[in-house]
C-alpha cells in the first residue's frame, strides 16, 4: 500500500507572503505560479532519460542567446569585413575563442538534441490528442531553428557559407513563378554580397528570440496537456504521478550533467568533429570547391534534395519531409500512443530513423551511384511510413494490451 | 562582389585547389604520419619548437607570405615577452599616413599590427611569384588537405636533382607532394641556414618539424588553453554528477520505500 506523496514541504499560502514578495504576489501571482508549474507540477512518474531533453533544449537555448549577444558585438555583417571579424573573435578577443567554440558546438548539440526530442515524440505517440498543438508548436520551433541555423552558418562568409548560399538561393530560384522573386528577396541582389550577409545576420539574431517566443508557447502547451509517458496512457491518480520539485530536477539535472559532458568533450578535445575546415577559407565567388555538403544536420534533407531528378522536385520533396510531420496527428489514428504496445508500427519507426540516417549518408555522398539508389529507396520509405503504414496500422495493427494504470505498470498496486 | 574579396584568396584557393587535386589523383600516396606532441586530445604544442618555427617563418617563409589574421601579440601564445614582440614588430615596417605633401610613408611596426603578406597587393604578388600569389598561412594547417603531415612531407619533399623521368619546367621545382610534382615555390629550406638560439641542429627535418608546429599553432593558437580547460572541466562535472546521481537516487528511493 503506497501512502499519497509526502505533502510538498515548501508550501505557504500566497497570502502568507510577506514583504516584497507579497507585494508583487498581490498584484502578479508570479510567485504562486512558478511554484504551481514548477515546484509542484505533477509528472508522470515514469519518464525515462529521453524526458531530460526539453530541459537540456531550453539550457542549450539560453547558452546560444548568451554568446550569440557577445559575438554579435564583435561581428561586422559585410561580406569583406564578416570573415576578418569572426578571425579576431578566435584570435584577439579575449577568451572569444572560448565564446565562439560554445556558440558552434551549441549549435550542432542543439539539432541533435533536438532530433532525440522529435524521435522521443515519435516513439512514445506524443502527436495524439491531446497533444496535437504541443506536436506542431514543436514542429514550428524544428523549422525556425533549422532557420536559425543556416542563418548563422552563413556568418563566418567562409567558402561553405557561401557555396552553401549558393546552392540554397538558387535552389529557393526553382520554384516555379514566385522563385526568382524568392531568390532575390533572399540574395537582396544579383549576387551573394554585402545585403545578404547583413540579411542574414539580422534573420539570424531575429529568429534566435522568436525561437524563444514559440518555445513559451511550447512549454505553456505542455503545462496545460501535461506531458505524455513511456506507456503512452494518461495518469488517473496521484500515485501515477510525482511533483515537479524534487523528483525531476533531479533527473534532469543528472541529464543536464551527462549533455554537459558531451557538450564539453566535444568542444574541448575534439572540435574538429564539429569543424568544416573549409570554412575557415574565406568565401570566393571565383573558386567552387570539390565538394559543397551542408552541416551534418541539414545531410537528410540534402540527400532528398538531391535522389529526385528535378531541381525544384528535390525542392518539394525535402520540403514534404518536413510537412508531413505536420499531418501526423491525422495520419495516425491508432487510440494506443506508445510504440511500447505497437509491435508493427515499433519496427516500422525503425525503419524510419534508419532511413533518415541513409538519407544522411547518401547526402554525403552526393546520391551518386548506388547512393542514388539508395536515397531514392530510404525517401520512398520515409514517405510511405507516414502515409501508408501508419494509417494502415492503425485500423488493422493488433496491439499488446494496455497497463491499468502508470503505477500499476511501475509494480506499485 | 569581387572587389570585395581580395586575390590573395583566390591564388591561396588555387594552391590548395591544385594540391587537392594532386591527392585526388593519387590516393593512395597519403602523407607519412608523424608523431606530433598536439596530437590527440590532450595534446600540448612543444614551446620550443613553436619558437624555432617562428623564427624559421620570420627568417625564410614571411619573404613571401602573410599570416594576416594574426597580430604581433598574438605571438604571446607561443612563449614570446612583451619586449621581443614589440622588437619584431617594430622591425617589420608599416605604411603610414601620408605625410603633408601626401606622399606615401613608413612607421615602425606596433604589436597590434597584422602579419602581412610583404607583397603591396597580391595582384603585385602573383605577378612576381610566377602567376600564384604565395597563399596566406593563418589556417593553412587546418586547411589544407592532410594537415600537419603534409606539411612535413612537402617541406621536406622537394628533390634536387628532380628524378630523371620528371619534365624539367623553368623556373619550377620538384616536389613529391604538390600536384604535377611541380611547383613555383623554391626549396625554402636548407640544413644549417639557420643557427636555433637553443643549440637544436638546424637540419631541414627540424626545421620542417618545427615550422609545421608553428603553422598549426597558427590555425589553432588556443590549442593548449583548450586542452587544459576541458580536462578541468570534465573533471569538474564528474564530480558534479556523481553528486547529481547521488541526491536523485535518494529523492526517487522515496517512491520505493512507500
Amino acid at each position: 500500500m503506497t501512502q499519497p506523496d509526502p505533502a510538498p514541504r515548501t508550501t505557504l499560502p500566497p497570502a502568507a507572503m510577506t514583504g516584497l514578495a507579497g507585494w508583487v504576489e498581490a498584484r502578479l501571482p508570479v510567485i504562486s505560479a512558478f511554484r504551481a508549474e514548477y515546484i509542484d507540477f505533477r509528472l508522470p512518474r515514469n519518464l525515462n532519460g529521453l524526458w531530460n531533453f526539453g530541459a537540456i533544449l531550453t539550457v542549450v537555448l539560453l547558452l546560444m542567446l548568451a554568446t550569440g549577444i557577445f559575438l554579435a558585438m564583435n561581428y561586422t555583417p559585410t561580406s569583406a569585413g564578416a570573415f576578418l571579424s569572426v578571425e579576431a573573435i578566435d584570435r584577439q578577443l579575449a577568451g572569444g575563442w572560448l565564446l565562439r567554440a560554445m556558440h558552434m558546438t551549441g549549435a550542432n548539440l542543439f539539432l541533435a538534441a533536438l532530433y532525440v526530442h522529435l524521435f522521443r515524440g515519435l516513439y512514445y505517440g506524443s502527436y495524439k490528442a491531446p497533444r496535437e498543438l504541443l506536436w506542431l508548436s514543436g514542429l514550428v520551433l524544428l523549422v525556425m531553428v533549422m532557420a536559425t541555423a543556416f542563418a548563422g552558418y552563413m556568418l563566418p562568409w567562409g567558402q561553405m557559407s557561401y557555396w552553401g548560399a549558393d546552392v540554397i538561393t538558387k535552389a529557393v530560384g526553382a520554384v516555379p513563378g514566385i522563385g526568382p522573386s524568392l531568390e532575390h528577396i533572399m540574395t537582396g541582389g544579383d549576387h551573394l554580397g554585402d545585403v545578404f550577409v547583413h540579411r542574414f545576420f539580422v534573420l539570424h539574431f531575429l529568429l534566435a528570440f522568436l525561437v524563444v517566443g514559440v518555445v513559451g508557447l511550447h512549454v505553456t502547451i505542455v503545462h496545460v496537456n501535461g506531458s505524455n509517458n513511456p506507456l503512452g496512457i494518461e495518469p488517473r491518480t496521484p500515485r501515477d504521478t510525482v511533483p515537479f520539485y524534487p523528483y525531476y530536477i533531479s533527473k534532469d539535472l543528472v541529464g543536464l550533467i551527462i549533455f554537459a559532458m558531451v557538450f564539453a568533450a566535444l568542444m574541448f578535445f575534439w572540435p574538429n568533429l564539429l569543424i568544416e575546415a573549409d570554412n575557415y577559407t574565406p568565401a570566393d565567388p571565383m573558386q567552387t570547391p570539390a565538394d559543397i555538403e551542408p552541416e551534418w544536420y541539414f545531410l537528410p534533407f540534402y540527400g532528398l534534395l538531391q535522389s529526385v531528378p528535378s531541381k525544384f522536385g528535390g525542392l518539394l520533396a525535402s520540403a514534404a519531409s518536413l510537412l508531413i510531420l505536420f499531418a501526423l496527428p491525422w495520419l495516425d489514428h491508432s487510440p494506443v500512443r506508445s510504440m511500447r504496445f505497437r509491435p508493427l508500427c515499433r519496427i516500422g519507426l525503425f525503419g524510419l530513423v534508419a532511413a533518415f540516417i541513409l538519407l544522411a549518408v547518401a547526402g554525403k555522398h552526393h546520391a551518386q551511384g548506388g547512393w542514388l539508389i539508395v536515397a531514392r529507396l530510404a525517401g520512398l520509405y520515409y514517405f510511405s511510413y507516414f502515409v501508408v503504414l501508419l494509417p494502415l496500422a492503425s485500423r488493422k495493427e493488433k496491439t499488446r494490451p494496455l497497463p491499468t494504470s502508470i503505477a500499476a505498470a511501475e509494480g506499485d498496486q | 562582389m569581387q572587389g570585395s574579396f581580395s586575390r590573395p584568396a583566390a591564388g591561396l584557393l588555387l594552391a590548395l585547389g591544385l594540391s587537392g587535386v594532386a591527392l585526388a589523383h593519387e590516393p593512395d600516396k597519403t602523407p607519412p604520419h608523424q608523431a606530433w606532441s598536439f596530437e590527440g586530445p590532450l595534446g600540448q604544442y612543444d614551446q620550443p619548437s613553436l619558437q624555432r618555427g617562428f623564427l624559421v617563418f620570420q627568417r625564410v617563409c614571411s619573404t613571401c607570405h602573410g599570416m594576416r589574421n594574426l597580430t604581433y601579440n598574438d605571438l604571446a601564445g607561443i612563449g614570446l615577452t612583451r619586449q621581443q614582440i614589440e622588437e619584431t614588430a617594430k622591425a617589420k615596417p608599416q605604411p603610414g599616413t601620408p605625410d603633408a605633401m601626401g606622399q606615401p610613408t613608413t612607421r615602425p611596426g606596433l604589436p597590434d599590427d597584422h602579419l602581412n603578406s610583404p607583397f603591396p597587393s597580391d595582384a603585385a604578388a602573383a605577378a612576381m611569384m610566377g602567376g600564384v600569389a604565395p597563399p596566406d598561412q593563418s589556417r593553412l594547417a587546418m586547411t589544407h588537405p592532410g594537415g600537419p603531415d603534409w606539411l612535413y612531407a612537402f617541406l621536406t619533399g622537394y628533390r634536387m636533382p628532380p628524378p630523371a623521368d620528371a619534365p624539367m619546367v623553368p623556373g619550377k621545382f620538384y616536389n613529391d607532394w604538390v600536384a604535377g610534382h611541380m611547383i613555383g615555390m623554391p626549396p625554402p629550406l636548407m640544413n644549417g641556414m639557420i643557427q636555433y638560439p637553443d643549440g637544436t641542429p638546424a637540419t631541414v627535418e627540424q626545421q620542417a618539424r618545427d615550422m609545421t608546429t608553428f603553422l598549426v599553432w597558427a590555425s589553432d593558437p588556443h590549442r593548449n588553453d583548450r586542452h587544459s580547460i576541458g580536462k578541468a572541466v570534465m573533471i569538474y562535472l564528474a564530480a558534479l554528477l556523481a553528486l547529481a546521481i547521488a541526491w536523485k537516487r535518494k529523492i526517487w528511493k522515496r517512491l520505493k520505500t512507500q
